[in-house]
């Protein structure tokens, strides 16, 4: 299980004070704590929280790469930003970009940029895709699933190893009204997804947010987290620091023979 | 749409492991070994992803033993009593990659000596022969803890492989294995998690996964070697998988246990010549768990050993 920690992200308040006081100590503690705890990779999302998202995209990945040479999760819905980081980010450790749609109405070659973006970077960058194209986020099984087609179409077509190729079903918020059949709807799609090709993309989803505003986020976001596991998911945007969460994730691969059973499982899954 | 390569490639492999420490590393070997560093199944993928070519350990025991069948002991007339000449005919006339020496006359039901014969014959052996050793204890734990650190401490330098330890008792041996810069056997009874347990207890006291080679109870030709060939085999598929814990060489006993079973030894007419029964029944032994993916190989026959060199120098070129 590839697991992205998700605390380096501007909509956490003391990442938004750091930024704003440019103290480095604190991104850098995340990061150490979040590889700690178990973080294949460390997501890095400028949020809300600075006008200038590209020179604070670069001002975090240089923070983190001072002291930690975990891979990183460029994280922005803006093109331009993801460039920013991958300037100065070190490719040789690793590196997701997170995340392009199938297209967008104002911008229908954004995958392509993505992809070529990462191919230029080097062989040990990746790319997350979300099934959402310039219509939005489709509400059922099938759209998804077929947008999840045309992507990895397009990854093909452009000689893009898919097992470079993140899907990302995009989960919702599960007390938004008539958004609860979403998950299970999410949970078909990821299991018709890992077929589309051979060897199947990789599956991961920014869990939290399905939560978003409930109660016992934690326990929500655990048990989704081993179903989609049960169903082909094998990478999650979460929150590493959050023990429960970790030990559901060690639980649900043991049980998907994806680790060997010994009596310390929960110690040696990450 | 272009049709994708496909590669069989897997994430992880087995740990290389050097044994063996030369004038140049602390110790007085002529010759290290290493084995491990496979990044396929055996047979799988190129040449370059088989890894390390797997090696034979001799057998030699500290005491003359005494339930050896004559067809086996017959090859090693005039050095039973000498752990040290004995050791020398397996290096100069099998070629013994190693030596296993193995301290049975330690046992309380077997010579129950004590650590002065240990310790002399250990270094006896160091003297006489240049090939890294594997130091095996009698299996009696009270025993084993009283006598391998001494064991330990006399090879201390030669970085030797060293043990086994098991799930109920590890902590005594693991922690002087590495005060004395030795590589560590974690031992499993034909059980894959407690293959894994025993690796995470001795990692958790800080003893470094690199330098661990595993041992499953190993089950000879006809009996139970299916069981221990399975235990192998999804052993290398979860190093291959990129399980740290299971990433580890393994060693296996061919000798000990095919010698135990009655078609290798018993005088039956109707089942061929013994002469060649016994070392046969040995050889197909090792050379079935080869395939599963061990990497080291514990035997007693010099015939046996002849054979089973030529087919590994045939499969690992």
């Amino acid at each position: 299980m590839l697991l992205i920690g998700e605390r380096i992200n501007g909509m956490f308040e003391d990442v938004k004070q750091a930024i704003a006081d440019k103290d480095k100590t604190v991104i850098q503690n995340l990061a150490a704590g979040q590889v700690k705890a178990g973080a294949a990779y460390l997501d890095v999302n400028v949020g809300t929280a600075a006008a200038d998202q590209e020179g604070t995209m670069q001002w975090l990945v240089e923070a983190i790469q001072e002291t930690c040479q975990a891979s990183l999760c460029l994280d922005s819905q803006k093109f331009n930003v993801i460039q920013a980081g991958l300037k100065v980010v070190n490719p040789d450790n690793g590196v997701l970009l997170n995340s392009s749609p199938l297209n967008k109405k104002n911008d229908e070659e954004i995958l392509d940029k993505f992809i070529e973006a990462a191919q230029q970077a080097g062989p040990k960058v990746s790319v997350i895709t979300l099934t959402m194209d310039k219509n939005g986020v489709p509400q059922d099984t099938d759209s998804r699933v077929a947008i999840a087609a045309e992507i990895v179409g397009k990854a093909m077509e452009k000689g893009f190893d898919t097992q470079k190729l993140f899907i990302d079903p995009i989960i919702l918020p599960v007390n938004v009204p008539n958004a609860q059949v979403q998950p299970q709807n999410i949970l078909a799609a990821i299991e018709q997804i890992r077929y589309l090709c051979d060897p199947a993309p990789h599956i991961t989803m920014g869990l939290s947010n399905l939560s978003q505003g409930t109660s016992e986020r934690s326990l929500i976001n655990r048990i989704y987290l081993a179903m989609a596991i049960s169903r082909g998911a094998d990478s999650a945007i979460v929150d590493v620091l959050d023990t429960e969460l970790m030990n559901a994730v060690a639980t649900a691969e043991m049980l998907m023979n994806k680790q060997i059973y010994s009596d310390s499982f929960l110690k040696v899954c990450f | 749409m272009p049709v994708p390569e496909i590669t069989n490639s897997f994430a992880g492999s087995v740990n290389r492991v050097t044994l063996g420490a030369t004038k140049e590393s602390g110790g007085t070997r002529t010759s290290t070994v290493t084995i491990g560093g496979s990044t396929n199944v055996v047979y799988g993928g190129s040449s370059s992803d088989a890894g390390q070519k797997p090696v034979i350990a001799m057998d030699v025991i500290d005491t003359r033993p005494e339930t050896w069948p004559d067809v086996l002991a017959q090859s090693y007339e005039g050095v039973l009593d000498s752990p040290a000449d004995w050791a020398k005919k397996c290096v100069e006339e099998s070629g013994a990659d190693m030596i296993c020496l193995t301290f049975d006359g330690i046992h309380p039901d077997t010579g129950d000596k004590d650590g002065g014969h240990a310790v002399k014959v250990t270094q006896d052996v160091l003297a006489a022969v240049g090939v890294p050793l594997v130091l095996w204890g009698c299996g009696n734990n009270e025993k084993d803890n009283k006598i391998l650190p001494m064991v330990s401490q006399a090879a201390k330098g030669e970085n030797c492989l060293i043990g086994p330890v098991e799930e109920d008792n590890y902590k005594s041996l693991t922690a002087i294995a590495l005060a004395d810069g030795h590589h560590l056997i974690t031992k499993a009874p034909l059980d894959i998690n407690i293959a894994k347990q025993v690796n995470i207890l001795t990692s958790d006291m800080g003893f470094p996964l690199e330098k661990i080679v595993t041992f499953q109870a190993t089950g000879a030709l006809g009996y139970g070697i299916e069981y221990a060939y399975s235990i192998q085999e999804r052993q290398r598929m979860a190093a291959l998988g990129g399980d740290k814990m299971m990433a580890m060489p393994a060693i296996c006993d061919a000798g000990y246990e095919s010698w135990r079973v009655k078609e290798a030894k018993m005088d039956a007419e109707q089942w061929g010549p013994v002469d060649d029964r016994g070392p046969m029944w040995e050889a197909a032994t090792a050379i079935c768990l080869l395939q599963a993916g061990v990497d080291i190989v514990r035997m007693r026959h010099p015939k046996a050993v002849a054979t089973v060199k030529k087919f590994i120098n045939q499969i690992w070129k």
